[in-house]
């Protein structure tokens, strides 16, 4: 099994990386570098809401093993939002939980990245910097389960 | 089945309180269906795409979701984005797999929807029809829910609705229900309802 890392995806489909990068922010990490961003811009975003936010079920499927048949995993609660920007570019943010806010947010900069003009400093005061909190704490976490790995090995018996 | 992209370019809004405004649109459309021919006034505020009233909007996104595929006549392109993406409906090109038709223009054959079957009457269509005045002359509305006969006008009317209903009536238990919507108003004309010419 070949895992895909996070550059494969980035370079697969934009969007979907940093809707996904926005979506698995900490809320408070995203208020703040939002907050930075309405610093940087000449003026401030405004937005329309289409749809929600709205809180709803999703199903997750998995796969057993990554590639058996589908089976339901199980629901989880997720929080949509869709907004409309002034200049008619449209962002969409589907984030777990039930943040109303954090989708709004997300939604908001998902818009913002359809502008090229905007969208250089959105995703250096946004999306980079999440995607680096995000990548430290994953390496973290998995340096911290990596030093409780236990080598499993089998002893051979005599008789063979 | 239209699985085409959405264009959000020019996508209106729905309801501000999707919860509450469905609720109150919904109650709205039960007393139309409970007291035939009654002419309810529903005043959403919404702005949906042209040709669709706001009317006619509000009932819609009251009653269809992702369970309820949708006919649509006479709509725009704009009109089957708009409730697709509100709603998550299905949009169909049959009007007999539809549990709700909407006819924003000319009415499908009433005979054309689904009129549900002995064991399942409850699988039957919803014709939702935007016309543009809703009165009270014309035509003459007795059965269950009227006490007595109420007086009831629709324009503009299909040529054959009379036949037509009448037939449908006679499917009972199965058959169509039927809501109408004007501009500021929601009548409806569920199948128990018999329906004659005023004298």
């Amino acid at each position: 099994m070949t895992a895909r890392t996070h550059d494969d995806e980035t370079a697969a489909n934009p969007r979907a990386a940093w809707m996904g990068t926005l979506a698995k922010a900490r809320p408070a990490e995203l208020e703040d570098r939002w907050a930075r961003l309405c610093s940087d811009l000449t003026e401030i975003p405004d937005w329309q809401r289409l749809r929600g936010p709205e809180t709803g079920m999703v199903m997750v499927r998995g796969r057993a093993g990554g590639d058996g048949s589908p089976f339901n995993l199980g629901e989880m609660t997720v929080t949509r939002c869709t907004v409309r920007l002034k200049d008619g570019a449209v962002g969409h943010a589907y984030v777990a939980g039930r943040d109303g806010r954090h989708a709004e947010l997300a939604a908001a900069v998902d818009a913002l990245m359809q502008n090229r003009q905007r969208a250089e400093a959105a995703m250096t005061a946004v999306v980079r910097p999440l995607a680096e909190a995000q990548a430290t704490r994953r390496d973290l976490a998995a340096r911290q389960a990596n030093a409780t790995k236990v080598e499993f090995f089998t002893l051979v018996r005599g008789e063979d | 089945m239209t699985t085409a992209g959405i264009d959000f370019r020019d996508l209106a809004p729905g309801f501000a309180d999707p919860v509450l405004e469905s609720q109150r649109s919904f109650r709205l459309v039960l007393q139309a269906m409970a007291e035939p021919g009654r002419r309810v006034p529903l005043a959403p505020d919404l702005d949906p795409p042209a040709p669709l009233l706001p009317t006619t909007a509000a009932v819609a996104l009251a009653l269809v979701d992702y369970d309820t595929p949708v006919w649509l006549g006479g709509a725009a392109h704009g009109v089957a984005d708009w409730l697709r993406f509100h709603t998550g409906c299905p949009v169909v090109d049959d009007p007999g797999h539809a549990a709700f038709a909407i006819a924003l223009g000319d009415w499908p054959a009433l005979d054309a929807l689904a009129a549900g079957t002995d064991a399942y009457p409850d699988r039957s269509a919803t014709l939702i029809a935007q016309v543009e005045t809703l009165s009270a002359s014309g035509l003459h509305l007795t059965g269950p829910g009227i006490d007595g006969a109420r007086d009831f006008g629709v324009a503009p009317m299909p040529d054959d609705f009379l036949a037509a209903w009448k037939a449908n009536t006679k499917l009972f238990p199965r058959g169509v229900d039927l809501i109408l919507c004007d501009g500021n108003q929601v009548a409806a004309l569920p199948r128990t309802c018999t329906v004659g010419q005023a004298e």
